[in-house]
């Protein structure tokens, strides 16, 4: 008989063996979805998970996509802890393009980095917390599930977005394909290193997972937000304000989605594009949870998420698989997650009921 | 047509008491992680019996009584009924037995009539003959109760006449009632004590789980005493002394607590007057012209019974709530209604609220963490912005040193603590503030006598430092044990207040049930 | 030219953008009702979808295909069950992870049909009353699933407020510690309502991919699933206010499909922001009332049920 029993205190080894045991699980789930393509499963699992990052080159394209995904992670991780639950970074990310792409194609004649950059910088960030500021304000003023509202202003960034640059936006020597034109060079980011598509964003990233470490684990508005997140009366009781909470939660993970976006499009797209992102702003939930909502994890789980996109596209390319796959394991990965937590506050037990004894019946 | 008596007349009259017990239970033993609730427990009830169970809270009353209505599976043990041996898998099964329960947490469902409440415990019978017997019966045992209404628009009394009407419309052979005086007025419960007995004169067994001596005495036949798990006596109340019953009951002596010396002060600390405020939630009670005051030096008690709007009181005493009137509210002559916690705490005043887990501590975060919650202010424990980990860490220490918290340390989660441990560390935390008006509801409401009487002990102390202490609790014992002076709050309005020797238990009482007593169903509002 | 020539035909495009919304709807009601909160209903559409889009295309049985759509949403539900009821999940975190692989999944198994089209399920005809000019063709020319969403929402409103086992499923979510104590099973009723759930948005999906647009593509809900959550918050949890808000969104959405192929001068970008902004406008005009929500919100909803050992 098995049977579940409640620990007396969460298992911190748990809570840091659960994301492993999760993608192990993972891992064997793609063995048999592999087999059910048709495809030998040892070969895919190692196209998908070994090949892409058998380079250099592959190495610095795992970074590039983990950017944006540990950027909008360690927002999102923070905000979650609060109980807040804003799913609309994928339109916050798009709206810190927009604003970011704006300056560039205004001033596209620019020659100034050190004005252009920063200034798309602090655009793109203001353009995510503006987007974000949105559901803020209904759920603060109104009551307004953020769940909700953060999710339909996604689908209205992206086709904002898709109005700009078939609209406005489109460049005037683009023989009328939906693309702004390309940025000048004064608004891409510096590259990291030669040969590869790494930029300065990724430095922003680790900045962030410093600042967001600090931010969590020692600093009052931290303490307040787990507070919040854990019991809400408590934070009422001693007077941590949750309005206030909530905004920040939201201005956070919106400027970061924000900062993402930016990093996007001045980074490895170059240009507006009808879509900047295949879905970073969701793949980030994940992040987040798989990094137990802790800045450090949310690292090491952007990593593994942007792997699986590069092992979708690698898999598209060698084996002919749909770039489908990606998402398949994104939402495998997560529900093994979200089964094995049950581990951190219960223990599995076998057999019979154990006495305080300690003597079977 | 199903008539009254039909509907509570047992089969046959009590049986001899040497005849076959009614419910008969050998050996039931029950473990949770880290805790043996049943030890062994044997007994037996005998139809038309009134018997009591007698223990402290942590006796494992409860998960006895769970066991027997089938919500736990006891890990060892036998339930014999009627001298059959039965396996009881669920509540549907141990009603279907002739079990009926009253909860001391209700069972109820707020959004719902009182009719389909009661409908939810009886299996497939149509809403209209059950309407018709449920009248009747009410009419009958003086429970009265309007099967329209939704739970939500019901005074705590009424709510728990729901579960007893709802239990005895299964004609049950045995009623388990846990606690169920401590929402009644004690003329509520003399009214509750004539049902019971009558229901016992027409065969129906009770089991009357209670840690209070003087209603077990005065009630039932037989009492099986717990205590840690185990099954320490069995006797007649009746013969016991209320003294041989309470050491029985809770083992080691505990001494009443001592009263230091203290004069109170002339200054009056926290003030309040003409405080009205709408409650915040639509099944709360609305506060009306609120005004007291307390003295350095005074430990002022508010009595009442549960649902009169003391959780409202507390809320708008703490900040949590804020008044629109800032001079409703003073502490040390600073006006703060229309301030938070936050500068009240700043002010010197501190708070300990009803319920440990989720408000007046985090169970998921250390102790460490808990210390900082509502300290970090006072003490300063925040530089540059950062949590200053050492001198949060030592605070907590202290705090579990000087009120003897049991806990591996200050890295311990908060939930893992028992509920009297932590009710230490509460108090604890909020006394070694050093505050100048300490506000404290129901200080030892779950918690084992040991821990009672060191909390009480510790509010004697501080009063004598110089603070002003509020206590509101439903326990009429805890209030004159360590009050000076007396309110009353009922239906949101709160009586003047009056030295704790110039009145009698009955007169609080009068006082506690002023606007709903039993008989209002029209209670007059307002 | 008389007026039925041009509004028959919308008012029988607005039910069938409506159609799809009142399917997923009405499955979350129920399971929002029994205090579960199942964010997961955009992928549990997509599954539907596709699901019926494959039956059908093999087997060139619509009924088949209705069938599996509705089996292939209640198997994600169950995933969803499993996890949030068994193993305690956090509801919002599964339901987000059901949707992320429901969109994955459903392109993954999608990838070979894109760009086939069906016949779309056909129209049942009642002999004598379809004739009826203006309300024949749109009461009683509809195909099946149609017809079954009125029974669902129908049946939906009478278990709810006439039966039995609806008290029982409102008790769950009510206060579930109350129901466990009285003695019913907590965790089944769940299960059931959970599944119930995404058997009804499976053939919201199963609607879209077989008659409103009979063909798949990849992500064809758009975000309809998200939607039918708002709209429960819109109709306050109860079926007539449902089947009202489903109706009115379908509308909304058919209105502005019209207003772009008149050839307005507005972006057909902004006019498909339309009933994203109108879902928007509708929670922050409902959830004002906060005493509103309260009463009428299962007080369970979202809530983890752990039951004593």
């Amino acid at each position: 008989m098995v049977r579940l029993e409640r620990r007396p205190q969460h298992s911190q080894l748990m809570v840091y063996l659960s994301p492993v045991i999760a993608v192990v699980l993972t891992l064997v789930s793609g063995l048999f979805i592999f087999a059910a393509l048709g495809e030998d499963p040892l070969v895919s699992l190692y196209t998908f998970f070994v090949l892409p990052i058998s380079d250099l080159y592959g190495l610095t394209e795992l970074l590039v996509k983990a950017t944006p995904l540990v950027l909008i992670g360690v927002g999102l991780a923070l905000g979650f802890r609060a109980n807040v639950w804003n799913i609309g970074a994928e339109g916050q990310l798009t709206l810190g393009a927009i604003f970011a792409g704006g300056l560039a194609i205004y001033f596209h004649e620019s020659e100034s980095p050190l004005l252009l950059l920063p200034a798309m910088v602090i655009a793109g960030v203001i353009g995510g917390m503006a987007w974000a500021a949105i559901p803020a304000f209904f759920k603060t003023r109104f009551n307004a599930n953020e769940i909700l509202t953060s999710l339909m202003l996604t689908y209205i960034a992206i086709l904002f977005l898709s109005y700009l640059v078939h609209g406005p936006w489109r460049d005037p020597e683009g023989y009328n394909f939906p693309e702004s034109r390309l940025f000048p060079d004064a608004a891409l980011l510096p590259l990291l290193t030669e040969d590869s598509r790494l930029h300065l964003g990724f430095v922003f990233a680790l900045l962030v997972v410093a600042g967001g470490w600090l931010m969590l684990a020692k600093a009052l508005i931290g303490f307040q937000l787990r507070v919040v997140g854990l019991a809400p009366q408590a934070a009422r009781y001693v007077g941590f304000k949750q309005n206030r909470l909530i905004w920040f939660s939201l201005l956070l993970g919106g400027g970061l989605a924000g900062l993402a976006g930016m990093a996007e499009v001045s980074g490895p797209i170059g240009q507006l594009l009808p879509s900047v992102s295949p879905g970073y702003g969701f793949t980030a939930i994940i992040v987040a949870f798989l990094g137990r909502l802790h800045p450090l994890g949310v690292l090491f789980a952007g990593l593994i998420m942007a792997l699986t996109y590069i092992g979708g596209e690698t898999a598209q390319i060698e084996l002919g698989l749909p770039a489908a796959v990606t998402g398949l394991f994104q939402g495998i990965l997560l529900f093994f997650l979200l089964g094995s937590d049950l581990l951190s506050t219960y223990r599995v037990r076998f057999g019979a009921a154990v006495t305080a004894k300690g003597g079977t019946s | 047509m199903t008539t009254v008596e039909d509907a509570v007349q047992p089969a046959q009259r009590p049986a001899a008491p040497t005849g076959t017990p009614l419910l008969d239970l050998a050996g039931i033993t029950k473990a949770f992680p880290g805790c043996l609730a049943n030890d062994d427990i044997s007994f037996a009830i005998m139809p038309g019996e009134i018997h009591a169970l007698l223990g402290e809270n942590g006796a494992g009353k409860s998960t006895l009584v769970k066991i027997i209505y089938g919500v736990l599976k006891p890990d060892r043990g036998e339930l014999r009924w009627n001298g059959q041996a039965v396996h009881v898998a669920g509540p549907s099964a141990a009603r279907n037995l002739g079990i009926g329960m009253v909860f001391q947490h209700f069972s109820l469902f707020e959004a719902m009539t009182v009719l389909e409440n009661v409908s939810l415990a009886l299996e497939g019978e149509p809403l209209s003959a059950l309407r018709e017997r449920l009248l009747k019966l009410s009419e009958s045992y003086g429970l009265p109760l309007d099967p329209d209404r939704h739970v939500h628009d019901l005074s705590v009394g009424e709510r728990q006449r729901i579960e007893i009407v709802r239990c005895l419309l299964q004609n049950p052979k045995l009623l388990i009632l846990d606690e169920p005086t401590s929402v009644l007025t004690p003329q509520e419960v003399e009214r509750m004590f004539e049902t019971l007995h009558k229901l016992s004169a027409e065969g129906c067994a009770i089991l009357y789980i209670s840690h209070k001596l003087d209603e077990v005495k005065a009630l039932c036949d037989t009492a099986t005493i717990l205590r840690g798990g185990r099954k320490v006596a069995e006797c007649d109340p009746k013969r016991e002394s209320a003294r041989s019953l309470a050491e029985l009951m809770i083992g080691e002596k505990v001494s009443p607590p001592s009263r230091p010396e203290r004069t109170v002060e002339a200054k009056e600390r926290l003030v309040v007057s003409g405080l009205t405020a709408a409650s915040d939630s639509e099944f709360g009670v609305d506060l009306k012209d609120i005004g007291f005051s307390v003295s350095g030096g005074e430990i002022l008690g508010i009595a009442g019974i549960a649902g009169n709007g003391q959780t409202e009181l507390m809320s708008v005493l703490t900040g949590e709530t804020l008044v629109p009137a800032a001079g409703a509210i003073t502490i040390d002559g600073e006006e703060v209604g229309a301030q938070g916690p936050a500068p009240r705490r700043a002010l010197g005043a501190a708070f300990v609220p009803e319920e440990r887990n989720g408000h007046g501590a985090v169970p998921a975060l250390s102790l460490s963490d808990n210390a900082f919650l509502t300290a970090f202010r006072r003490l300063g424990l925040v530089r540059n912005g950062l949590i200053a980990d050492a001198p949060t860490k030592s605070y907590a220490e202290q705090v579990i040193g000087d009120f003897d918290v049991r806990t591996t340390g200050p890295a311990a989660e908060a939930g893992s603590l028992s509920g009297g441990n932590l009710q230490k560390f509460i108090v604890g935390r909020e006394i070694l503030q050093d505050p100048g008006v300490l506000v404290i509801s129901q200080p030892t409401w779950g918690v084992d006598a040991g821990a009672a009487a060191s909390i009480h002990q510790a509010l004697l102390d501080l009063a004598a430092r110089g603070t002003a202490v509020l206590v509101i609790s439903q326990d009429l014992d805890e209030i004159f044990t360590v009050c000076d002076r007396i309110a009353v709050i009922s239906e949101g309005t709160l009586s003047d207040s009056r030295p704790v020797g110039e009145v009698t238990i009955e007169q609080i009482g009068l006082l506690m049930g002023g606007l709903h007593g039993l008989e209002g169903e029209g209670k007059p509002h307002g | 030219m008389s007026g039925a020539d041009w509004i028959v035909p919308i008012l029988l495009t607005v039910i069938t953008a409506s159609t799809p919304l009142l399917f997923a709807a009405t499955g979350e009601l129920i399971a929002e009702k029994a205090g579960v909160l199942n964010l997961g209903v955009e992928g549990m559409m997509l599954i539907g979808a596709i699901f019926g889009f494959a039956t059908a295309s093999a087997t060139d049985s619509g009924l088949l295909a209705i069938v599996a759509a509705a089996l292939a949403g209640g198997v994600m539900a169950l995933i969803f069950a499993f996890l949030t009821l068994t193993m305690m999940a956090n509801q919002v975190a599964t339901g987000l992870a059901l949707t992320i692989f429901g969109v994955g999944f459903s392109a993954l198994l999608g990838d070979d049909f894109v760009g086939y089209a069906l016949e779309p399920l056909p129209q049942l005809e009642i002999p004598g009353l379809t004739a009826i000019p203006v309300i024949g063709p749109i009461f009683f020319g509809q195909d099946i699933l149609v017809y079954l969403s009125f029974v669902a929402i129908g049946g939906v409103a009478w278990f709810l407020a006439k039966t039995r086992p609806g008290l029982i499923l409102k008790a769950v979510g009510e206060s579930h510690d109350s129901a466990h104590a009285l003695g019913y099973s907590v965790i089944r009723i769940r299960y059931l309502a959970v599944i119930f759930g995404g058997a009804m948005a499976g053939l919201g999906g199963a609607y879209l991919s077989l008659s409103y647009t009979p063909m798949w593509a990849e992500n064809m809900t758009a975000g309809r699933g998200w939607i039918a959550l708002a709209l429960v918050v819109f109709a306050t949890w109860r079926p007539g206010r449902l089947l009202l808000g489903a109706y009115m969104f379908g509308a909304i959405t058919i209105l502005q499909l019209h207003a772009q192929g008149a050839g307005f001068e507005v972006p057909s970008q902004v006019m498909s922001m339309l009933p994203y902004l109108a879902t928007i406008l509708v929670l922050v005009l409902i959830s004002r009332d906060r005493t509103k929500i309260r009463l009428n919100a299962p007080a369970c909803i979202g809530k983890v049920f752990r039951p004593a050992r």
